[in-house]
């Protein structure tokens, strides 16, 4: 396989007395999809706000496309191709999908020498990534607040292919998610990485992971368990490590095991 | 399992209901201003045809009172649809109007240096609330508030120190011959009118030394001024990337700056533009009476915010139209003038506007539930 796209090495982050991060290794190759998994307070967003470029890590390496990095802000992370697709959508529901796809970015023509904002071209663009992606708009001026959680997942990740990410970040994308929408979005996840784009995939539901994931990481507590390749592990393995095996084997139990 | 996910995604969704034509003309933000203005016109139009309302000193008039709240709708249009208010509109009219009283007469400046420097005072107060807004993360209802009481101060305090009263008059004898006076304050296309007139198309003078001119001989500047205002807010609005950054910034603040849009710099420039349509609203107004009065503008804020919120903006910020505010503003001049005309008590037309801005912010609560799909 060739060299990863980005590489974090040994990556330790403190906040104050708390030890967020305590070395933690992970790298992502082009075109694959890198599962993040870990239970609540495992790091993992401390994790991602440092590859992303919100946070310095306190000690440790981000070699990104061979060079090593320092980002100064998100926008500098942004502008080398790390997009990141929170939890939380940069949508704005009152606005059309379109205006929406290209806020901040839009797409400009000049009329007698002043610019003015393209609708045509950003309405046509808009309709064909969605179409991409599988969702079929009423028209590129209906409003972002119309669309389901899982579509609106979807206009996220493919603005963000769109405006040139390498490495895609999926900060929980299916955690608030029915079972048909989560499907919608894995099916996405797959396009975007059949697109030769990296993705980094955090979730917390094994099932999810492993749907489309090829490679996997558990972090827990701060600290990677180190990754595995798609076959070389099973989910009751996963869900232990990402528990801490002992007690869930307990828990496990009394429910049944059904978790 | 993915593979079936995308096909169904792929066709239409059978749980979407296609949405009626008619429901799509509901979700237009102008939707409660067109049904308005047809509404007070048909009203008028019946019940006071022959008070004089719609001859030509009649349409004068109200389109020149229109006129008024549509330039300072503009600028509150803008800048409730960036997600703020400016409660300090009306002092800012009495305070700009002062100034250019105060440095033309009283100091003797150029008419067009006070009015050039008025301006710049005021679009930087303008600057300072939004930056107080912008910095303070405090509701700009709250910093405005503190305005509109500090400009109306100093506008009763500096005539009264320096010339010892509340108004000061003789501004139009200081700007004749300026050059730059006539753009807030002269009539334009008179020949239309001399022309109109000798055809007997709009009434004349019958008697005295101005027998034969039409007693309108031209339309007031300030009416070019508000539709140039419209024009140029509606371009902004909808048809440049500064309009989507202005829609964004209200819609969600945060996650416009997520995606790269300068929310500051938009908040902070549609604060200015604000003090900029008062600033014009007082120059005409000063350049007309030839006069500027402690008083002025008082009320003309919540003037402005109800045109626009009739127009179909959201006090909540992220959704709204020019177009929608200058109908706003028509319905109010309209309204205003035409129970003067129709011989109705003009304190009912307080009544007619709490009663039209109750219905109006029913109606966008309710056009916002339909965009959003909220239930």
């Amino acid at each position: 396989m060739s060299d990863p796209i980005i590489q974090m090495k040994d990556i330790q982050k403190h906040f104050g007395r708390v030890i967020a991060l305590a070395g933690v290794s992970v790298d992502v190759h082009a075109g694959e999809c890198h599962c993040l998994l870990g239970d609540n307070g495992a790091g993992k967003s401390t994790f991602i706000k440092t590859m992303s470029g919100v946070h310095k890590p306190t000690s440790g390496e981000i070699i990104f496309e061979g060079k090593p990095m320092d980002f100064a802000d998100p926008r500098d992370a942004m502008e080398a191709g790390i997009a990141t697709v929170h939890q939380h959508l940069a949508m704005i529901p009152l606005m059309s999908v379109s205006r929406n796809f290209f806020m901040g970015n839009e797409p400009v023509k000049k009329i007698m020498g002043l610019p003015f904002f393209d609708h045509e071209k950003a309405n046509t663009t808009t309709m064909e990534a969605m179409k991409k992606m599988g969702i079929n708009l009423r028209g590129p001026d209906q409003a972002v607040g119309t669309l389901s959680g899982g579509e609106r997942q979807t206009v996220a990740i493919s603005r963000a292919v769109h405006f040139g990410a390498k490495v895609l970040i999926l900060d929980e994308p299916t955690s608030a998610l029915g079972v048909r929408q989560t499907s919608n979005v894995l099916a996405t996840i797959d396009k975007v990485r059949k697109q030769g784009v990296a993705v980094v995939f955090i979730t917390h539901n094994v099932r999810h992971a492993l749907a489309v994931g090829d490679r996997f990481t558990v972090l827990n507590r701060g600290k990677t368990l180190g990754t595995a390749g798609k076959g070389e592990i099973t989910p009751e393995e996963l869900q232990d490590m990402m528990a801490g095996g002992q007690e869930m084997a307990q828990l496990e139990g009394s429910l049944g095991g059904t978790v | 399992m993915a593979d079936t996910a995308q096909n169904d995604a792929a066709s239409t969704d059978e749980r979407v209901k296609e949405i009626s034509p008619l429901r799509k003309a509901l979700i237009r933000p102008e939707l409660g201003g067109i049904v308005g203005t047809v509404a007070v016109f048909t009203f008028f139009l019946l019940f006071a045809f022959d008070s004089g309302m719609f001859n030509s000193q009649g349409v004068i008039n109200w389109s020149t009172v229109s006129a008024q709240f549509m330039i300072i709708a503009v600028g509150a249009c803008l800048l409730m649809i960036a997600g703020e208010f400016d409660l300090s509109v009306g002092s800012m009219i009495g305070f700009a109007g002062m100034m250019i009283a105060i440095f033309a007469v009283t100091y003797s400046w150029p008419v067009w240096i006070a009015i050039l420097v008025t301006f710049a005072l005021c679009i930087a107060v303008g600057a300072l609330n939004g930056i107080i807004v912008v910095r303070t993360g405090l509701p700009s209802f709250i910093v405005t508030l503190a305005f509109l009481f500090i400009l109306r101060g100093f506008t009763i305090f500096l005539p009264q120190v320096i010339e010892r009263k509340t108004i000061i008059g003789g501004v139009r004898e200081a700007a004749e011959g300026d050059w730059l006076a006539p753009l807030f304050g002269s009539k334009v296309f008179q020949g239309v009118f001399t022309w109109m007139g000798e055809n007997g198309w709009i009434a004349t003078f019958t008697r005295g030394n101005r027998a034969g001119e039409p007693i309108v001989d031209g339309i007031p500047v300030l009416i070019i001024w508000a539709i140039g205002l419209v024009i140029f807010g509606h371009v902004l609005l909808t048809k440049t990337r500064f309009g989507n950054w202005i829609y964004a910034s209200g819609g969600d603040a945060d996650a416009a700056r997520n995606s790269g849009v300068p929310v500051n710099r938009v908040k902070i420039l549609m604060f200015m533009f604000t003090a900029f349509c008062a600033t014009v609203f007082a120059t005409c107004q000063v350049m007309e009476f030839g006069s500027a009065g402690a008083d002025r503008g008082l009320l003309k804020e919540f003037e402005a915010i109800i045109a626009v919120v009739i127009g179909g903006a959201l006090l909540t910020g992220g959704y709204g139209s020019v177009i929608g505010a200058a109908l706003g503003a028509l319905i109010f001049g309209v309204v205003q003038q035409g129970l003067f005309f129709a011989g109705v008590e003009s304190s009912l037309f307080r009544v007619f506007l709490g009663v039209i801005l109750l219905a109006a912010v029913i109606l966008n609560t309710y056009i916002r539930r339909i965009i959003t799909g909220e239930r």
